[in-house]
């Protein structure tokens, strides 16, 4: 692969990506294609956007050999990005920042986001408060259930939490809401999407502002090893942390690029969220990708432990990484990624994210297969503790 | 001339205009919908709008989503509601109609095969919501080959520019979406809608439906006075969910009736 320069200039990775969204919401793409643009080229935002960064959010992130635990598998070296270190502990603020003061740029006074887990909402409500922006974020009634505290720490950021009844009550009805909201109120409101899903420019700018991650790994990784990584390693829900840290390998064709996805209770069970290994192309939430749908082009349920990877769909670029082989796309059932929970937790000392968890996972099967000078790169995109109520739910003790 | 433009036309001769009711095919029960679309011509409507039911409708208020979430429940996909057009055509070979809906279940089924169905059952337009001109060519241009219409969405904040790009594409007539939001939840402004329609009629000689919050035979007659269409969907939804399904048909029509009654009402005399 020698030249990259995807999407084009209407937001289309091959026959993915796109702008499919109603006319009502045409021109707001517009003006916000028009910002980015204007934004990616001056050295004063960008320097703005690095300066929060490093200030605000604590980069770089540093990269962490996981000597014992690669001991013990007996095969090739982990390391582990830590994205888990960042404020607010994942690795969604990166974005947040990014398009908040993209939002300021616009005049925009009011900003609005789903979330699924939470920790985009987390992330778009602190920089609301970082900013001074009214923030509103739509959740799922059901993941409002299932991540109370981070309902509360939306809440104690002073943004509104509006709990979605529609539909299956997840992310991706979350997501239909914002939308909702945005064609009503598009004069005064950014929509801050958390993942690179969405019309054009989302999946764009959304990976352009979380590869800061694989950026630095391209620094890390040569101080560390001397050399580039042999396998980088990810959790693929939407797709974000994935594509920030495989966008700056992409041309580096000796890297391998491994996404994981949540393959819940087994891909034959039908009771997973893995829409590129399982799912077909279509179209939803503004771009073309792969879907888990029935036969009629209905979306179906997923299912993962994780409630970050609970979506039906998956970034655009994603979809063509896989079409094209440059990337390759596995999945990692729910009692694996309990499993490098656990793992992670006892041997290193690090409680990762559940979502984070099926990429450790996916690391530890593939290791012991791998020569010890072989370099896998994992994205630890964040951190556990808002997961501390399901694990003990899943493992049956009472908090 | 296809039926819409041949229906336009009959009433421009009249001096009507046309109404243009919508419901969620397969809401109540998949047995309602033909019913429904029978009682909604002798009420006097003029062309028939029938949403696909879609899990995932983003452009749609919470009346709209209802009854997709209740015609899923019934198992109503794209190609029921294909058979409940063919249905519709045994007894109705004149009244228009058209599909209104999001892209997925039309790629689901293959757009090929999609247009040759809807060819064969008797669909004279298709209205798909998250279809902008750009990301539809091969698709407008297969519906364009069998004769069937592309109905375009245009909005209050779509630009000059924009309006000229989606009149070239748009066949049949222009869908104005008279408000900012989704469907349903706010009232029309007729002096901002009048306002802006001009901008539509200089980039297009196609008619001009008005939807988005009109409610009643008052809010119709208004609009009716700067379109040539009022859509009415969000009412006929809320009326079919609070009659349930052996009321809807009769419900439905004493809902159109007046409607139908002041757009044929003759202009008032100005003072």
């Amino acid at each position: 692969m020698q030249m990259y320069d995807l999407p084009d200039p209407r937001g289309h990775f091959g026959p993915y990506g796109g702008v499919f969204v109603a006319e009502t919401l045409s021109h707001a793409l517009e003006e916000l294609r028009e910002a980015y643009e204007r934004s990616r080229r001056d050295p004063a935002f960008m320097a703005e956007f690095h300066h929060e960064l490093k200030h605000y959010v604590g980069r770089p992130s540093p990269v962490y050999h996981a000597k014992r635990w690669s001991q013990l598998l007996g095969g090739a070296q982990i390391y582990l990005k830590r994205e888990d270190l960042n404020h607010t502990g994942a690795h969604k603020i990166n974005n947040t920042i990014g398009q908040a003061l993209l939002a300021r740029r616009m005049g925009k006074k009011r900003v609005i986001a789903e979330t699924g887990a939470g920790m985009h909402g987390v992330a778009s409500a602190t920089v609301a408060a970082r900013f001074g922006m009214q923030c509103v974020v739509y959740m799922g009634s059901e993941d409002v259930k299932r991540q109370a505290q981070n309902v509360y720490r939306m809440k104690l950021l002073g943004a509104v939490v509006v709990p979605v009844e529609s539909g299956s009550k997840t992310l991706k009805d979350a997501l239909n809401e914002a939308m909702r909201d945005w064609v009503t109120n598009v004069e005064d409101t950014y929509y801050i999407i958390g993942t690179v899903a969405g019309p054009h420019p989302y999946p764009m700018m959304v990976r352009d502002f979380q590869s800061v991650i694989g950026e630095e790994c391209r620094v890390q990784m040569p101080e560390m090893i001397g050399r580039q990584p042999d396998a980088v390693i990810a959790c693929v829900g939407g797709g974000s942390n994935a594509m920030g840290i495989f966008y700056p390998y992409i041309k580096d064709e000796q890297v391998r690029l491994i996404g994981v996805e949540a393959a819940g209770e087994g891909l034959a069970s039908g009771r997973h969220a893995a829409s590129l290994s399982a799912g077909t192309p279509g179209v939803l939430h503004g771009n073309r990708t792969y879907l888990l749908q029935d036969a009629n082009g209905q979306i179906t349920e997923t299912h993962s432990v994780s409630a970050g990877l609970d979506y039906p769909g998956v970034g655009p670029e994603h979809a063509w990484l896989k079409d094209t082989r440059r990337a390759e796309y596995v999945s990692i059932t729910d009692e694996e990624a309990l499993r490098g929970f656990s793992d992670l937790c006892r041997l290193e000392g690090i409680i990762p994210a559940l979502e984070s968890a099926h990429a450790v996972a996916y690391a530890a099967k593939l290791a012991p297969s791998l020569p010890k000078d072989q370099a896998l790169l994992v994205n630890l995109s964040g951190r556990g503790d808002k997961d501390m109520q399901t694990v003990a739910d899943r493992m049956g003790i009472q908090l | 001339m296809s039926r819409i433009a041949g229906r336009f036309a009959e009433l421009k001769a009249a001096g009507r205009k046309a109404l243009v009711p919508f419901l969620t095919a397969g809401d109540p029960l998949p047995a309602s919908t033909v019913p429904l679309l029978h009682a909604m011509v002798e009420a006097g409507s003029d062309i028939l709008e029938i949403g696909v039911p879609f899990s995932d409708p983003m452009a749609d208020g919470p009346a709209i989503q209802r009854s997709s979430e209740r015609a899923l429940k019934n198992g109503v996909g794209l190609a029921d509601v294909l058979k409940m057009v063919s249905q519709f055509r045994q007894q109705d070979a004149k009244t228009p109609v058209v599909l209104m809906g999001y892209a997925n279940p039309i790629e689901a089924m293959g757009v090929g095969k999609f247009v040759a169905a809807a060819k064969s059952a008797g669909v004279d337009g298709v209205i798909v919501v998250d279809y902008p001109p750009e990301e539809c060519g091969p698709f407008a241009d297969l519906c364009g080959r069998a004769h069937i219409d592309c109905i375009f969405l245009l909005a209050p904040t779509s630009t000059d520019a924009r309006i000229r790009e989606v009149a070239r594409a748009g066949t049949g007539y222009l869908y104005y979406v008279s408000l900012k939001g989704v469907t349903g939840v706010k009232s029309a402004d007729v002096a901002e809608i009048a306002a802006q329609l001009p901008r539509l009629r200089a980039a297009s000689d196609l008619p001009i439906g008005v939807g988005f919050g009109i409610k009643d035979a008052e809010s119709a007659r208004a609009i009716a006075r700067v379109a040539d269409a009022v859509i009415i969907g969000t009412r006929i939804v809320q009326e079919i969910e609070s009659a349930g399904p052996a009321e809807a048909p009769a419900r439905v029509k004493a809902l159109l009736a007046p409607i139908r009654a002041a757009l044929d009402q003759p202009p008032a005399k100005a003072a």
